[in-house]
């Protein structure tokens, strides 16, 4: 009885002791942190895309709490959200426009046709490595999704062997902008309406052989627009997003590819084709 | 003077080689086609700049575009005629690349203002090295990296030894083989050209001991020129810069260095023998021996074709073929490129064609790793093959580096035995582009 005694005393002295040199120490040791922070980190997505550039959310908050970023510049917050940090605050909102992503190629499995059969690592950065992909347009979209994997937010989509970016998802943080071999990731304002669905800078016929859904660079659009809003490259037609087209150029123009389209006419499109096949 | 290998590699393997199918077969010329696509860029390099303009005529051997830096080398009309339309070609590499069409007049005649130096024992090795550099010569094994390049190597590095590499190690290729066979005068004679232009006395061919023929060819010659024969091993990659240079001489190339840091140059036999052309005859680089071989083949056999001729017209010389093949190969079956157009022309470092059946062609898919070890075993670089392939399939491109990726040259023997039929060369090229994009974003030049 008196060992079990001696041992539970020995013990709580001992607790006693460690726990006020935790506290004290805890005193002097300790780190001021904003407590802000934490809660302005809880109000941001989460999602850690890095679209504002900072490392993370968390990190991001502290930025946001030393005032050396404004909350507009998280491209996954709402706009709402975004006031609700800035009032938290007491800082301003800051602007900016909102973008999206989107992948300019309209080269899906019915419309362009492969070179080579493919059956490698089902990565785009690898395909393109080997003979620079087996799709017979060199410009296109592979369609081995390593930009829907680097999606924070699945906002890209794989449709007939195209990569389709939803725009209502889309926060424009352009994680998928990097991942694409061909380039054919753009970040364009929300507000742009139609797209030229291409990127080959190649000639006319030469992109015709590999295929039927390519800007043929036949300028229709270009005339039917008004000055400046879509831009001739060579032999490719492109969408001036300081100063962008509305959605009517579509009908206006009639593109007799069909590579001048709105994002849902796209979608729309690609999904219908997809089926058929 | 015969002699055996010093060291043995560690790892390689034992594929089947199946020479057989055209090693009996002499070097034949191939004949004068009526138009040739000759690419720009055919080097490791700056690209070249174009000299001439459509409709210009033109000698065989007249540069037709000019070297674009130190690291490049010119390029120079396989025949004499026209230049017909500039335009893009698909590459060897599957991109579209710049190229000339020369529209042969039937004469071929030699026009490439060179002189022949027929006493280049008693010229200045920088003059040698002018006209190795103004003949175009790139190394014709694989890689295309210009020649004069790797014989002016920093004054700080001490070279002591030239290395002819005629292993010849991919299977199929007889290329290297009949050239040793029936100019080995020219090989002999290139080396030594080579050997006064670094300035050194020690020079050595490595061959594989599957080529006897070659072997007691090269020995019964090179007493005069003060060459070694070295006999190897057949174990591939035997060929493999690294793994050549230990083989011979022993040494090590130290880790992420190149071989001139071992006091080293290696270089093709073909290429030797383009170098004897070049300085004795004046002959610039327009010409190759490449090997057209594989089971579809009607005849296959080894041909000096001229750059620029499309693949397509030279499986014709070695009569097409008697089914459909299931790929088309530029080079070997280890390291060669796939290709998906037999427009492609011939390049300077075109060893081979090779046509796989379609049974030999089978695709499998990628299973997860099952850790038993093979790749390591075959490695000869010693790598981590599987789990650098983890890595690589999970993004971790920073921790593949962490296991020297880098240092992967490729072989594919890793990939040759592996139980779960894992693209590893493929995953170690991937990361490598990517290490190689993620380098150049830190440091923009």
């Amino acid at each position: 009885m008196g060992t079990a005694l001696i041992a539970l005393v020995l013990l709580a002295v001992t607790g006693a002791a460690l726990g006020v040199i935790i506290g004290l120490a805890g005193k002097f040791f300790a780190v001021k942190t904003d407590p802000r922070i934490e809660q302005v980190t809880e109000m941001l997505p989460g999602a850690n895309c890095g679209g504002c550039g900072r490392a993370g959310c968390a990190d991001f908050a502290k930025a946001l709490c030393a005032g050396e970023a404004a909350p507009a510049a998280c491209p996954a917050s709402s706009p709402e959200a975004v006031e609700q940090i800035a009032a938290f605050l007491g800082i301003s909102a800051g602007g900016g426009e909102k973008k999206v992503a989107v992948v300019l190629c309209g080269g899906d499995k019915t419309h362009a046709g492969q070179a080579a059969h493919y059956n490698g690592v089902s990565d785009c950065v690898s395909a393109s490595l080997i003979g620079g992909g087996a799709k017979g347009c060199t410009f296109g979209c592979l369609g081995l999704a390593s930009c829907v994997r680097a999606c924070p937010f699945n906002a890209i989509e794989l449709v007939n062997g195209l990569a389709i970016v939803h725009n209502e998802i889309c926060t424009g943080c352009g994680n998928c902008v990097d991942k694409c071999p061909r380039k054919l990731i753009k970040l364009v304002p929300k507000t742009s309406e139609v797209h030229v669905y291409c990127s080959s800078p190649e000639k006319g016929p030469t992109k015709k052989k590999v295929c039927s859904a390519a800007c043929i660079g036949c300028r229709k659009c270009a005339k039917n627009a008004e000055e400046g809003q879509v831009e001739m490259q060579g032999f490719l037609a492109r969408v001036n997003y300081n100063n962008p087209p509305s959605a009517g150029l579509v009908e206006a123009t009639g593109c007799p590819t069909g590579c001048l389209r709105t994002p849902e006419e796209h979608y729309r499109q690609e999904t219908a084709t997809q089926e058929v096949a | 003077m015969e002699e055996v290998q010093k060291k043995k590699f560690t790892g390689g393997i034992h594929p089947k080689d199946n020479k057989e199918l055209s090693s009996g077969s002499a070097i034949q010329n191939a004949p004068l086609f009526e138009k040739y696509h000759v690419i720009l860029c055919q080097h490791i390099g700056a690209p070249p700049k174009l000299v001439v303009k459509t409709g210009d005529t033109v000698k065989k051997g007249q540069m037709i575009a000019e070297p674009g830096g130190f690291v490049s080398a010119p390029v120079h009309s396989p025949t004499s005629g026209t230049i017909g339309k500039i335009f893009d070609v698909p590459g060897p590499s599957g991109v579209n690349q710049e190229a000339v069409e020369i529209i042969a007049d039937g004469q071929d005649e030699w026009g490439s203002g060179l002189d022949p130096i027929p006493d280049w024992q008693n010229t200045a090795p920088e003059v040698l090295k002018e006209r190795i550099a103004k003949a175009g010569i790139v190394g014709m094994g694989g890689a295309a990296f210009p020649t004069h390049v790797k014989l002016s190597p920093p004054p700080a590095k001490k070279i002591d030894t030239l290395i002819l590499n005629g292993a010849e190690c991919e299977p199929y290729l007889t290329a290297d083989h009949r050239l040793m066979l029936e100019r080995p005068e020219a090989i002999l004679e290139g080396a030594s050209i080579m050997a006064r232009v670094l300035g050194i006395k020690n020079v050595y061919i490595g061959i594989e001991s599957n080529k006897p023929d070659a072997i007691a060819g090269l020995n019964a010659k090179s007493e005069p020129y003060k060459v070694n024969v070295v006999t190897l091993k057949v174990r591939y990659p035997q060929g493999g810069e690294k793994q050549l240079i230990y083989a011979v001489t022993g040494r090590k190339v130290p880790q992420g260095m190149l071989p001139m840091d071992a006091g080293c140059v290696v270089q093709n036999v073909g290429t030797a023998a383009a170098i004897y052309d070049a300085v004795t005859q004046g002959r610039p680089l327009v010409e190759r021996v490449t090997t057209v071989t594989g089971e579809p083949v009607v005849n296959p056999g080894n041909w000096l074709v001229r750059i620029g001729t499309p693949i397509a017209d030279v499986i014709r010389l070695a009569g097409g073929v008697s089914r459909t093949p299931g790929k088309v190969i530029l080079g070997g079956p280890m390291m060669g490129f796939a290709q998906k157009s037999l427009e492609v022309p011939v390049m300077k470092n075109t060893s081979g064609i090779l046509l796989l059946d379609q049974v030999d062609t089978v695709q499998f898919t990628s299973q997860p790793c099952i850790r038993c070890g093979k790749c390591i075993d075959n490695c000869p670089m010693d790598l981590l093959c599987g789990t650098i392939s983890c890595f690589i399939e999970n993004e971790k491109f920073d921790k593949a580096e962490e296991l020297h990726v880098m240092d992967c040259l490729e072989c594919g023997a890793c990939a040759y035995d592996c139980p779960a039929h894992r693209p590893l060369v493929q995953h170690v090229r991937r990361a490598k582009a990517e290490i190689r994009a993620r380098k150049a974003k830190q440091n923009p030049k």
